[in-house]
C-alpha cells in the first residue's frame, strides 16, 4: 500500500513560561501510515499518543522532526513547515480528526453539525443533509435528535455525532483519538464496522483506542510509544542548541531546569 | 484560495510621538504609554493576511489595540504609518494611498463594519429599514421598490421581525440592534466584513444566535471577516486563524486551535489558562 504519511523523528515539548518549566511530551517518534490501513498508537498514559495526533494536525506546533504528507495530487509536503493556509486547506479537503470533544455552535442542529465538512467541499445543503441523515441512522442515533443541538446529548450520543462528522467527507487521512471510548458495546461495534468500511475505501487511519481488543481487531500496524525520558536525557539528545547550553547547569529534573531557564541569557 | 487583504507594518500613535516611543512601549515595557512624550502607541508594526472567505480573529485585552486595527482599515482613523492592500477581483487598492472619495466609495460599496456600540453603526433617528436604505442609497441603489424589498429580505435574514421594519432602532433590544447593524453592513454584499466585539455585552442566548448568524452568512456569501474580540469562546467558534495582541503589538499568530491548545507566548499562555 502507498505511504500517505511519514513521521520522522517527531518531538514535542511544552515550554510553560509562567512556571518556568519545560515539559517533554513526545521524543523521536517515527512511523509510516499507508492508504487503506489502520496504524494504532499504543503505550501508557503520558506516552504522548495524543500529542502525536495533535502535532500532525497542527493543533500542537511540533518541536522537532518532519511530518511528510503525500497529498491527493501527488505532492509531498512537510506539515511541520507548511503555512497556516496550507494546513487549513488540507484539513478542509483531506485530513480529518475525531477527538473526544465536540465543539459546535450553540444552536446548530445535529444534522447540520454532521453535514458541515461536506458544505466546506461545495456539496449542496440538501445533499449534505441527506448524507448526514444516512450516516446518523447507520450509527443508530435516534431520528428525534437530529434537529436538536448536540449540546444536550449524552456522552455516547455526542461521540456518535463527532464520529459521523469525521467520517462523512471520507478524508484521505483520518486521525482518531479514542473514538469508541464512551460508546456502549452495540454502538462501538457499529463504529468499528464504519471504520472497516472506510479502510476498505482507501482511507488511511492513525488511531488511539481505549481497548486493546479494538486495536487487535482493527490495526494493520501497531506503533508503541514509551513515556518520554527524564528531562536531562531529553536535553542531551533532542532539544536545539540554545537549550543545550543549559545542560551546563546542575541537572535534577524539571524544577532545576526551570531555574536554569531563568538564569539563561 | 486568493488573498483579499494584506496589511503590513500598520502603526498608530496618539500624541506628538518621539524617537523613543517604540522602544519604551509594548509587552516588555508593560505599557502602551510612552514615558518620554506621553504619546499612546495604540498599535505598532501590525501585519497579517486575509484570504477570501476566511475568518481571522484578533484577540487581546482592552487597550491591546485590536479595535484600532480594524478602525484603521475601515478608514475610521488614519494610521500613522503602514500599508494595507485590498484585492478586489481583478483590481488592487492601496488603501491609505487613496483619496478620501475613493476611500468612501470602498467603505460604502466593498466593506462592512459592525461595531460593539450600535450607536456607531446605526442612525438612531431613522427606522431600521431606513438605516439599510441609507446604506443602499450610498452605494447607488436608487429605486424605492428595490430598496424596500432588499431591506426586508436582509432583516428577515437576520431574524428581525418584519412588522418592525419601520420602528426606530432605539426601541429595539440590544441583540436586535446588533442584528439590524449586521443587516445594514451586509446590504451591499461586501466581500470584506469587520466585526468589533459584536456579541460582547449581550446575554448568552442572544450571543449564540448572533454568532450562528455570522457563520451562516460566511458560508452563504463567502464573506471574509476580521473578528475582534476578547472572548476566547467566540474566537474558538468563529475563526480559523487568529492573532494575539498586547500593548499594540502582535505577540502571537497561528491556527486558532493551536493558539488555544499550544500557546507559545507567556501572555497567551496566561490568557488561555485563565479562561473559564
Amino acid at each position: 500500500m502507498i505511504p500517505i504519511l511519514q513521521v520522522e523523528g517527531y518531538g514535542k515539548h511544552f515550554q510553560l513560561h509562567e512556571q518556568n518549566k519545560l515539559i517533554p511530551s513526545s521524543l523521536n517518534v517515527s512511523f509510516t501510515v499507508r492508504s487503506g490501513e489502520l496504524t494504532a498508537l499504543i503505550g501508557p498514559t503520558g506516552a504522548g499518543k495524543s500529542s502525536v495526533l495533535k502535532g500532525i494536525y497542527r493543533t500542537y506546533l511540533p518541536s522537532a522532526g518532519r511530518i511528510l504528507y503525500h497529498d491527493a495530487l501527488g505532492h509531498e509536503l512537510d506539515m511541520v513547515l507548511a503555512s497556516e493556509h496550507q494546513i487549513l486547506e488540507l484539513r478542509r479537503r483531506e485530513i480529518g480528526f475525531v477527538t473526544q470533544f465536540l465543539h459546535c455552535l450553540p444552536r446548530q442542529a445535529t444534522l447540520d453539525v454532521v453535514a458541515q465538512p461536506l458544505l466546506g467541499l461545495g456539496v449542496s445543503r440538501e445533499e449534505a443533509r441527506q448524507r448526514a441523515a444516512d450516516l446518523l441512522s447507520a450509527m443508530q442515533l435516534p431520528e428525534r435528535l437530529w434537529s436538536v443541538s448536540p449540546a444536550t446529548f449524552s456522552g455516547g450520543e455526542r461521540q456518535r455525532v463527532n464520529l459521523a462528522r469525521g467520517f462523512i467527507a471520507k478524508p484521505r487521512l483520518l486521525l482518531l483519538d479514542e473514538p469508541t471510548a464512551s460508546l456502549d458495546p452495540a454502538t462501538a461495534e457499529c463504529v468499528i464496522g464504519l471504520i472497516e468500511g472506510l479502510k476498505a475505501e482507501g482511507t488511511a487511519m492513525l488511531a488511539i483506542f481505549h481497548h486493546p481488543e479494538t486495536t487487535r481487531r482493527l490495526a494493520d500496524q501497531v506503533v508503541e510509544l514509551t513515556s518520554p525520558p527524564a528531562v536531562e536525557t531529553l536535553l542531551k539528545e533532542e532539544i536545539m542548541a540554545p537549550t543545550l547550553a543549559l545542560l551546563a547547569a546542575p541537572t535534577g529534573g524539571v524544577a532545576s531546569l526551570g531555574a536554569a531557564l531563568r538564569e539563561a541569557p | 484560495m486568493n488573498k483579499i487583504l494584506e496589511v503590513r507594518g500598520l502603526s498608530k500613535t496618539y500624541g506628538p510621538g518621539c524617537p523613543q516611543c517604540v522602544e519604551s512601549t509594548g509587552p516588555e515595557a508593560d505599557t502602551n504609554l510612552c514615558p518620554h512624550c506621553g504619546s499612546v502607541v495604540a498599535i505598532h508594526d501590525v501585519s497579517f493576511d486575509l484570504f477570501e472567505g476566511e475568518i481571522l480573529g484578533v484577540m487581546g485585552e482592552s487597550g491591546s489595540g485590536k479595535s484600532t486595527v480594524v478602525k484603521a482599515i475601515y478608514f475610521d482613523q488614519a494610521p500613522s504609518s503602514g500599508e494595507a492592500i485590498f484585492y478586489d477581483s481583478d483590481k488592487q487598492h492601496e488603501l491609505f494611498a487613496l483619496n478620501a472619495a475613493r476611500q468612501r466609495w470602498l467603505r460604502n460599496h466593498r466593506f462592512g463594519m459592525v461595531y460593539q456600540n450600535p450607536h456607531l453603526g446605526l442612525n438612531f433617528n431613522i427606522s431600521a429599514g431606513g438605516n439599510i436604505a441609507e446604506r443602499l442609497l450610498m452605494s447607488d441603489v436608487m429605486d424605492y421598490g428595490a430598496i424596500r424589498a432588499r431591506a426586508k429580505a436582509l432583516l428577515a435574514r437576520t431574524e428581525v421581525l418584519l412588522s418592525r421594519v419601520d420602528d426606530l432602532p432605539k426601541h429595539f433590544s440590544g441583540g436586535m440592534q446588533q442584528r439590524v447593524q449586521i443587516a445594514k453592513a451586509l446590504a451591499t454584499r461586501p466581500p470584506l466584513l469587520f466585526l468589533d466585539e459584536v456579541s460582547t455585552g449581550l446575554d448568552l442566548s442572544v450571543q449564540a444566535r448572533i454568532l450562528d448568524l455570522i457563520l451562516e452568512i460566511q458560508q452563504e456569501l463567502k464573506t471574509a471577516m476580521v473578528v475582534v474580540t476578547h472572548d476566547l469562546g467566540v474566537i474558538r467558534l468563529l475563526t480559523g486563524r487568529a492573532i494575539v495582541m498586547k500593548y499594540g503589538r502582535v505577540i502571537e499568530t497561528g491556527l486558532t486551535d493551536q493558539i488555544l491548545e499550544d500557546p507559545q507566548h507567556a501572555y497567551t499562555q496566561r490568557l488561555v489558562a485563565s479562561a473559564l
